[in-house]
């Protein structure tokens, strides 16, 4: 059990350790799932390039493999990272045990079926077909199942806590886990025709309005508020600084989880969806600018006076780039939920590169980052066995995203002028394969971009197994005196 | 239902809840923004630590106070003016007009405005017959872009047309090709309906059929023994529609098959489906979608397009 590197470990039997080994099996599982996700996001990315590649077998057509892509970078890749930092960031920081016994392993064991599920059943075009929310009624209740045994896990591990206050990241946590298991369960209401097919149970507009209800906030409260969860321990952590305002994570963390919950509508501007929830949708979007910021700016000014460590520690850099890839994505989302912005953004490529400057550029490599510190600690190792190849990947992942944003940024904004532009007899300019021919180098770029991403992947994967192969689980003891 | 069907009680409780949390939200940054007792010293560390972690007690940075106050003017702003709050309609008074089309909504006021820009353009096309307006080059490059908008999904950007969508370039027409049959095929739609004849035919009869018909279109392919069996039963069962001579009935939609010109395939293969299994054809109505002038000039791009 013993390893050089850790000094808390366990001597006495008899003391309460951490559940890492959920951790571990979590922390493994992201980064398998990133690499599945990734490659069927590489691989989607091609077949726009060359739809030859769509083959025809319906199942591996871009229609079919887009929501596996979703899904699995989101909630299997995503999922699993929030689900690893979020059990060992609780204990940790609470100085307890994980609560709840057999529960904790049935949130690893079922979240992996569900992944199972999903990349079977989506493929055979199982879908509820609500974006983000596709998976049928059966893996549905199961993701329910997971997500209550999740709760249950993680606050009364919060209740047992030995701090007397509760850290700032667990507040995001905790309203990520609350608020994810409302929007599943209201979104998911719906009526089984068969084992494998169900309609929902709301009519037009109004299941419309809560699909993006359901959607963005799934966006604001598993992308974003549980992603934050991840950097306001990993941060500190790294840059071995104070966090910088306790007043700012009060502030911003309040009016980021309020005014959240009224940004859907922005998703269904110049819909049928009434006037006064499309205005409401965008006002409490802009809003959201500040809040949003707040945690941006929260993070990179823990770095004060250690800005020095950007220089030589590519984890660091890592978080801190993410934290700026954040705050550019949340700057993009307000200005893109103007009217008068949407009226250009909408159902272009934009939108792609909006969400991929968050997905790739956020909540990736914020995982990535924080990942590099995790595993160490998890395995017993002091660090992770090459820091060069830390670079390599930080510099991957940073150009694969830049790559990817930069090229859709520019095919929607051309997508979006080429689709409004009249001639003087009023017919349009451009018909749709115009503009879809004139995509082809962006969308070579944006497949070149997502392949140099994925790349670094494997660089992860190698150093991964470098630093943990022939270790032994760590145990860590629960430090019986609070701070 | 339109804004104006709201509930007084869903009115406020809209107005009531975008309020509350925009107030909610201004006394949050008001009240971290003050000094409380007992509080740690700005810039100083608040004194909780967990596994390590500690935190700053600094002040929230002026330059985000001031853009978060500004969002919020803007929004209020925007929530006097424009509908948001229930059923206020907003003091400019403007709607989309995706809920009803009223005379001042937006929707309305942008199609008025580009009806009578662009409606002249038309008129004065639509005055000329469509076989004289297929000679006027700004009729025809009007009518082009309508047809690669409306048209070239099925037909194609070139109007060779497609597997069951018909070539428009070759002269061979299925519902005729003068100009008041295409401007009715256009305006109106068609549906065409050749039944299977396959339970009718045999197999054998099929193959005989299928070879009398290429025949018919001079194709070097055509077995003669078996096309002199099949003439028989062509005349039975397909010169109704097509005639006896295959030259095809506009009327019906029944394509000539002297051409060597097919909708559906001119393989022996794709000949056989036919007969075997029928085929309909659908062409949709676009005269609602686009309006008779519209119309007209789009029929005078097509007739343009056909060897005359």
């Amino acid at each position: 059990m013993e390893t050089t590197a850790d000094t808390h470990n366990v001597k006495a039997a008899a003391q309460e350790t951490y559940n890492y080994k959920v951790v571990r099996q979590f922390a493994i599982m992201t980064i398998v799932w990133g690499i599945v996700g990734m490659l069927v996001g590489v691989l989607i990315a091609a077949q726009l390039v060359w739809p030859a590649l769509n083959t025809n077998l319906e199942w591996f057509t871009f229609g079919r493999l887009r929501p596996l892509h979703t899904n699995a970078v989101i909630f299997a890749f995503g999922g699993s990272a929030l689900f690893a930092t979020s059990y060992y960031i609780v204990q940790r920081t609470s100085q307890a045990r994980l609560f709840g016994g057999p529960l904790v392993g049935f949130t690893f064991w079922g979240w992996q079926l569900v992944i199972v599920l999903a990349a079977i059943t989506l493929p055979l075009g199982m879908t509820m077909g609500k974006e983000y929310a596709e998976l049928e009624w059966p893996i549905a209740i199961l993701v329910a199942l997971v997500w209550v045994a999740y709760a249950l896990v993680f606050f009364g591990t919060i209740l047992k806590r030995k701090v007397k206050h509760i850290y700032v990241a667990n507040w995001f946590f905790g309203a990520f886990i609350i608020v994810i298991a409302v929007l599943h369960i209201v979104n998911n209401m719906s009526m089984p025709v068969t084992l494998f097919k169900s309609y929902s149970a709301y009519p037009g507009t109004m299941d419309a309005m809560i699909q993006w209800w359901y959607g963005h906030n799934a966006v604001g409260f598993f992308l974003t508020a549980a992603f934050l969860g991840m950097m306001y321990y990993f941060v500190p952590k790294q840059a071995g600084r104070p966090i910088y305002s306790y007043r700012l994570s009060v502030v911003h963390f309040w009016a980021l989880v309020s005014l959240y919950m009224w940004a859907g509508p922005h998703h269904l501007h110049y819909t049928a969806l009434p006037d006064w929830v499309q205005s409401l949708g965008m006002v409490f979007s802009l809003i959201l600018l500040a809040p949003s910021w707040g945690g941006m700016i929260n993070g990179i000014m823990t770095l004060s006076g250690a800005w020095h460590k950007l220089r030589t520690d590519p984890i660091l850099r890592f978080l801190i780039v993410s934290l700026s890839f954040y705050g550019l994505a949340t700057f993009e989302g307000p200005m893109m939920s103007i009217k008068t912005v949407n009226a250009l953004s909408h159902y272009t490529d934009w939108t792609i590169g909006h969400v991929h400057g968050g997905a790739l550029g956020w909540v990736a490599m914020i995982s990535i980052g924080s990942l590099y510190i995790l595993i160490p600690s998890l395995f017993g190792k002091e660090k992770m066995y090459s820091i060069k190849a830390i670079e390599w990947h930080f510099w991957l992942s940073t150009i694969g995203t830049v790559m990817y944003i930069v090229s859709m940024w520019i095919a929607g904004v051309m997508q979006g002028l080429m689709w409004r532009a009249v001639n003087e007899d009023g017919t349009l300019t451009y018909n749709f394969v115009e503009s879809l021919v004139q995509m082809y180098p962006y969308y070579f770029l944006r497949f070149l971009g997502g392949l140099v991403f994925f790349l670094g992947m494997f660089i992860m994967v190698w150093n991964v197994w470098k630093t943990i192969a022939g270790t032994k689980p760590v145990t860590h003891a629960v430090p019986q005196t609070a701070h | 239902m339109n804004e104006h069907d709201m509930s007084t009680f869903w009115h406020w409780w809209v107005v009531i809840l975008t309020l509350a949390n925009i107030a909610g939200i201004y006394w949050l940054i008001r009240w971290t923004s003050k000094k409380r007792p007992g509080e740690a010293a700005e810039g100083a560390e608040t004194g909780h630590s967990w596994d390590g972690l500690t935190e700053f007690n600094n002040p929230l940075p002026r330059w985000w106070l001031w853009m978060f106050y500004f969002t919020i003017v803007f929004a209020l702003i925007y929530l006097v003016l424009y509908p948001g709050l229930g059923r206020f309609a907003g003091v400019l008074g403007w709607h989309s007009g995706n809920m009803l089309n009223v005379e001042d909504s937006q929707y309305h006021t942008e199609m008025q405005r580009a009806e009578d820009r662009y409606q002249p353009i038309f008129a004065a096309m639509a005055a000329q017959d469509v076989a004289s307006l297929a000679r006027n080059s700004d009729a025809v490059t009007t009518g082009r872009r309508l047809y690669l908008n409306y048209c070239s999904t099925c037909h194609g950007s070139d109007a060779g047309g497609a597997r069951g969508f018909p070539n428009l370039t070759n002269g061979v027409w299925q519902w005729g090709g003068a100009p008041d049959a295409i401007k009715t095929s256009i305006a109106q739609g068609r549906q065409a309906n050749m039944p299977g004849f396959g339970d009718s035919l045999g197999e054998e009869g099929v193959e005989q059929v299928a070879h009398y018909v290429l025949q018919m279109s001079g194709r070097a392919d055509a077995d003669s023994a078996l096309a002199e069996e099949g003439q028989q039963k062509f005349n039975m069962f397909c010169s109704g529609c097509h005639g006896a001579e295959g030259g095809g009935m506009a009327m019906l939609g029944a394509p000539p098959l002297t051409e060597n010109a097919w909708i559906y395939g001119g393989s022996l293969a794709a000949i056989k489906e036919t007969i075997q299994q029928g085929r309909a054809g659908v062409m949709p109505a676009f005269q609602e979608l686009l309006g008779e002038e519209r119309v007209h000039v789009l029929s005078a791009y097509i007739y343009s397009l056909a060897p005359q």
